[in-house]
């Protein structure tokens, strides 16, 4: 059958071409624009090529804090993903605790980031934050604000309370939707309760654990409002994150062109490890 | 258009990149090809490949600036070289 050829759908795109270039591609050709120039305010430019790029490229300010960014995601993907796994694994199938658990796991997420950053900076303070006086008459020597371990183990614990319902909630989605005959089947072979989990269970979790990895790397690479609410970076520059040390250098120091160069740079990353995430779930859909 | 700050350089830049895509479409529609794999073992179309070399050819800017500094002209010669790479085997 011959098929007549009409593209005119296409116009129906446009009003999404329109927003998304009003509100992205042409903020993004600004930030271009800035990063390869100079500027002491008044809108008047300097031409200053590459050398922003340069710059940021080999300053030990960036670097360290894409360390420190790399090193928080991975330590609270490492956390969140295994323990709402777990979570997941050991809610309830039915019955009353089903609604019970769902709506308990459900509170953290509900609550804003600069609430969550409130409540743990004040639950972490040694005068009178719960933590922090319970932790000093045990007579730990516990305190975030001058100790860097102390100030790395409050944020990651603040951001595990926070964001492992997401992961537990998604797996739970994932182990919900295995049927029962599967059980049944590894019940009759005599399966373990790893085989089980191992070949039943983990296959059929993959498609929505690789959202929350995917979910979860994104929200901890650009978080910026709890741990500036928490630790404000510190001490010293302990606990500064991409997002943290590009605001100061944007709207702090009023750096527009290092901080255009730096935000692209962050971009960039961004983009890179979003492309691998897609083309690995895209290929595992295809192929599973 | 003052409040963006345009240079002819990077005008040039966007202008490249836009007339890229419009003649990676007009091909698109003249010659369609369909999906294949190669050494990455992903399906890509054109497109993703143009994607794959644009991004690419950022990171190797980027790391020749880290390494040596601009200018930059050996570095676009391995991003083309790079680009050409991805249309032949990616």
């Amino acid at each position: 059958m011959n098929k007549t050829w009409n593209n005119k759908a296409w116009w129906m795109v446009l009003p999404v071409v329109l927003l998304v270039a009003f509100s992205a591609v042409i903020p993004l050709m600004t930030v271009v624009n800035y990063a390869v120039q100079d500027t002491f305010g008044n809108n008047q430019f300097f031409w200053a090529g590459l050398s922003w790029f340069e710059e940021i490229m080999n300053s030990e300010r960036f670097i360290n804090a894409l360390g420190r960014q790399f090193m928080f995601s991975g330590i609270i993907l490492a956390i969140e993903i295994p323990l709402g796994i777990f979570i997941a694994m050991n809610m309830p199938k039915k019955g009353w605790g089903v609604p019970v658990c769902l709506v308990l796991m459900s509170l953290p997420l509900l609550i804003p980031w600069n609430v969550v950053g409130t409540i743990w900076q004040i639950f972490g303070r040694v005068d009178i934050g719960l933590l922090g006086a319970s932790m000093a008459a045990l007579g730990i020597d516990y305190n975030y604000t001058q100790n860097i371990v102390d100030a790395w183990l409050t944020i990651i614990v603040m951001d595990v309370w926070h964001w492992t319902s997401l992961v537990a909630l998604l797996c739970y989605a994932g182990l919900q939707s295995i049927p029962e005959a599967y059980y049944q089947a590894a019940k009759i072979d005599g399966a373990s309760n790893w085989a089980i989990f191992r070949y039943i269970q983990l296959p059929k979790m993959a498609g929505v654990l690789l959202i929350a990895v995917l979910l979860r790397f994104m929200d901890s690479f650009m978080i910026y409002t709890e741990p500036f609410v928490v630790t404000g970076g510190g001490p010293g520059t302990a606990t500064t994150f991409l997002s943290i040390d590009l605001v100061n250098m944007a709207i702090g120091q009023f750096d527009l062109g290092p901080a255009a160069a730096f935000s692209l740079i962050y971009f960039l990353i961004i983009l890179l490890v979003s492309w691998i995430f897609y083309t690995v779930m895209t290929n595992m859909d295809k192929e599973g | 258009m003052a409040w963006m700050a345009w240079t002819w350089q990077t005008a040039l830049f966007f202008v490249l990149i836009f007339l890229t895509l419009v003649s990676m479409g007009v091909w698109s529609v003249k010659a369609p090809q369909a999906p294949r794999k190669g050494i990455l073992m992903i399906e890509t179309t054109p497109g993703d490949r143009l994607f794959i070399s644009l991004l690419g050819s950022a990171w190797i800017c980027l790391s020749w600036l880290a390494m040596f500094g601009s200018p930059l002209w050996w570095a676009l010669l391995v991003c083309v070289v790079f680009a050409a790479a991805v249309f032949r085997w990616v």
